[in-house]
């Protein structure tokens, strides 16, 4: 049944420094994503969500590697890839990427018509009025008006910026596409727009999609499966559906009800004390450790395992106490359970 | 003061600007044209801050809050209206007046990691503003702020520096700095938005504690209506210079009336995958305050758009009891209404910030 694009096994990646003491960005992460799937990672900045998605497109700074376990796209490993390979087999045509801003993707003195026709220069035979016309086909996919596709970035506003990124991420027909944090620089109302016209590329194109964020809510509302992230390692993933119903890391559990939710304004949000560890040398611990509620000495004298939740393979939780969770963490996981929403047309 | 006069009043304020290029430099806020046109940042606005109420201005960006907070604050002055602070207009202010102002109302800005100075230690920092106001404080009256904004314990933290801190022990040393004057009112910009959620959490907390605990009124500015229901007891949503409807949290949220606020309410990700949410369907470009249409400044994206719509909306209370407010033609009867649909003279001269 599942027909993973992307798939992460126990992942490390690492930032050299110069004293030696090297940053373990990323530890023993494992996940995987299916075909036509919006995927989210989830968590706070540091957590090593960023540092995944460059990794995957070869983006990883100079003193950034990947030093053990295999990323695979369609099956095939790519964790070693050179620059060249990236370029030739991977960016753009079958995977490409959604920035936080504009700034890092278009090029601000150039026509988008005219980076349209390099794009498809270095990497189709289209002509240049192909190439131009597809441009305004995407042009009205995402909602902008096809008259400003001679238009100059620095013409359009913030917004308008973002859609014309989107446009060029679908230009070369992606099989899968990296959102990272896509509408954190926008207003509230445009930014759920942003986010709907993403969502609406589901039902119309072949692709999947990794929404890298930390805002729980947009990925319960716009993916099928997610992971949780906390200080390097993956705390929990499975269907959204699995991690909202039954989370069983302690951080996944604390983190949702540390979100605000509009509907329940009186609801007291929950605190997560402390801040995640540095990560320089060996991780061999749970990193939530000094933070969680639940902690033991074990948590300290390795780094968990993941646990498969009620015998399913595909909803794991990063926690030695995984499976006691549900009673010691009863008080917390109750919520909305008594609750009504006060928002217009719910009561 | 009588326990039940408003600490902060503003009457018709206004804010105006010309745009020129020394204010583009100045407001951040804004995004300009060319040309010296006019600006109305903020138009015509009221407020009635009461004690120990928290009051919420939402809005996206450049429709006025942070021009409100910096006017309410003193760095700009006002192009017309008033604003009477324990009853008295700021406009008869002299500099003993403006001194006991700048003690009893503080700031919290939005950003922790540019708000504090990287050179000054938690001590300095909190010290500062008790030397600037002349009050007497040894090390346990720090202490004590420190411990009261959960920086426990205190000992640990007054050595420290900015760098030596997370975002949220950051953002808990402002507010320290902001109470330790035992000010009246605290106008707070954001003060959790650049932080992760798991620190917002606490700094909502925080937040959420001060009118109880410390006997403050705040005026809390922010582009999130998810967190400012969480601190406030009144809601101002703010568009294009005006307050466009103002109520109760709860009311608001679960009976909006105007337009923008439905579109702002259903804009909102909700963190659950079994609710099905209804999109806003307005355009989502947040208005220009350059080219402000006439009549409603909503008009151009509302969806509930009318032929008087080009004629400014009066300001009424749909529940006709005196609680709410709102700006828009759908609320009221116009053939009942005298005087009315005329577009306001404007009679204010505008002035160039300096
Ligand atoms: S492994 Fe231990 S410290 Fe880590 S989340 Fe589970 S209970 Fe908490
Ligand atoms: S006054 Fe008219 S345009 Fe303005 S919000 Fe109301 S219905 Fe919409």
């Amino acid at each position: 049944m599942t027909d993973p694009i992307l798939e992460f096994e126990d992942v490390d990646i690492r930032y050299r420094t110069e004293k030696g003491n090297d940053v373990h960005a990323v530890n023993d992460a494992s996940f995987s994503i299916n075909r036509h799937d919006y995927f989210g990672l989830v968590g706070e900045s540091g957590c090593g969500k960023s540092t995944i998605a460059d990794a995957i497109v070869g983006g990883l700074d100079a003193n950034g590697e990947v030093t053990s376990g295999t990323i695979r796209y369609k099956g095939e490993e790519i964790q070693d890839y050179s620059e060249k390979e990236f370029n030739r087999n991977v960016r753009w045509k079958e995977i490409s990427v959604i920035p936080q801003s504009s700034m890092n993707s278009l090029d601000p003195v150039m026509k988008l018509s005219n980076q349209a026709v390099e794009m498809a220069k270095y990497h189709t035979d289209l002509t240049k009025t192909e190439a131009v016309d597809r441009l305004r086909e995407l042009f009205e996919v995402v909602g902008l008006s096809e008259s400003r596709i001679h238009d100059y970035p620095h013409q359009f506003s913030g917004g308008m910026q973002q859609r014309a990124i989107i446009a060029f991420a679908l230009y070369l027909r992606p099989s899968l596409i990296i959102a990272d944090e896509p509408t954190t620089a926008l207003d509230v109302i445009m930014q759920d727009q942003i986010i709907d016209y993403i969502n609406g590329l589901k039902d119309d194109w072949d692709i999947s999609m990794l929404m890298i964020t930390h805002d729980i809510s947009v990925v319960f509302e716009n993916c099928d499966s997610m992971a949780v992230m906390h200080g390097g390692q993956v705390a929990e993933t499975g269907s959204v559906v699995d991690v909202f119903d039954r989370p069983r890391h302690p951080y996944a559990i604390l983190l949702q009800n540390a979100f605000p939710d509009v509907r329940f304004p009186d609801r007291e949000l929950a605190v997560i004390d402390g801040h995640p560890p540095q990560l320089r040398g060996e991780v061999d611990f749970c990193t939530f450790a000094d933070r969680c509620p639940w902690a033991k000495p074990e948590c300290r004298e390795g780094a968990p395992d993941p646990q498969a939740v009620a015998g399913d393979d595909d909803h794991q939780a990063w926690c030695i106490r995984a499976d006691e969770m549900e009673e010691l963490a009863a008080d917390h996981l109750d919520r909305n359970a008594t609750e009504e929403s006060i928002l217009e047309g719910e009561r | 003061m009588s326990a039940d006069e408003p600490v902060l009043e503003l009457e018709s304020m206004d804010k105006h600007f010309k745009t020129t290029s020394s204010f583009v430099e100045t407001v951040k806020e804004t995004v300009f044209g060319e040309g010296p046109k006019l600006v109305r940042a903020v138009d015509d606005l009221d407020m009635t801050l009461e004690q120990n109420q928290v009051q919420g201005v939402i809005g996206e960006s450049g429709c006025g809050k942070t021009t409100l907070l910096r006017t309410v604050m003193g760095l700009y002055d006002p192009t017309g209206g008033d604003i009477r602070f324990q009853g008295q207009s700021t406009s008869e202010f002299g500099k003993a007046d403006w001194k006991e102002f700048r003690r009893k109302v503080q700031i919290v800005f939005q950003d922790p990691f540019n708000s504090l100075d990287p050179k000054f230690s938690v001590r300095r920092t909190i010290a500062e503003p008790l030397e600037i106001h002349d009050i007497d404080y040894d090390r346990s009256d720090i202490e004590e702020m420190l411990e009261k904004v959960g920086l426990t314990p205190a000992s640990q933290y007054i050595q420290q520096f900015p760098n030596q801190l997370s975002g949220g022990e950051k953002q808990r040393v402002a507010i320290a700095r902001a109470l330790v004057t035992d000010p009246e009112v605290i106008l707070a910009d954001e003060p959790s938005s650049m932080l992760d959620v798991s620190t917002q959490a606490e700094i909502l907390n925080l937040l959420n504690g001060l009118t109880s605990e410390f006997g403050v009124s705040m005026i809390y500015i922010s582009h999130d209506l998810s967190t400012v229901s969480y601190i406030c007891d009144e809601i101002n949503v703010m568009y294009l210079g005006r307050i466009v409807e103002k109520a109760e949290t709860r009311e608001l949220l679960s009976d909006p009336k105007h337009p923008y606020t439905k579109a702002l309410i259903q804009s909102i990700p909700i963190p659950d995958p079994h609710h099905d949410r209804e999109r806003a369907t307005i355009g989502g470009e947040p208005g220009d305050p350059i080219d402000m249409p006439e009549g409603c400044r909503f008009k151009t994206r509302c969806p509930e758009r009318m032929d008087v719509c080009d004629h400014t909306p009066r300001d009424v209370d749909p529940d006709g009891e005196g609680e709410r407010s709102v700006a828009c033609h759908l609320y009221y009867d116009h053939e009942a209404t005298t005087g009315d649909a005329e577009e306001p003279v404007e009679e204010h001269t505008p002035e160039t910030p300096t």
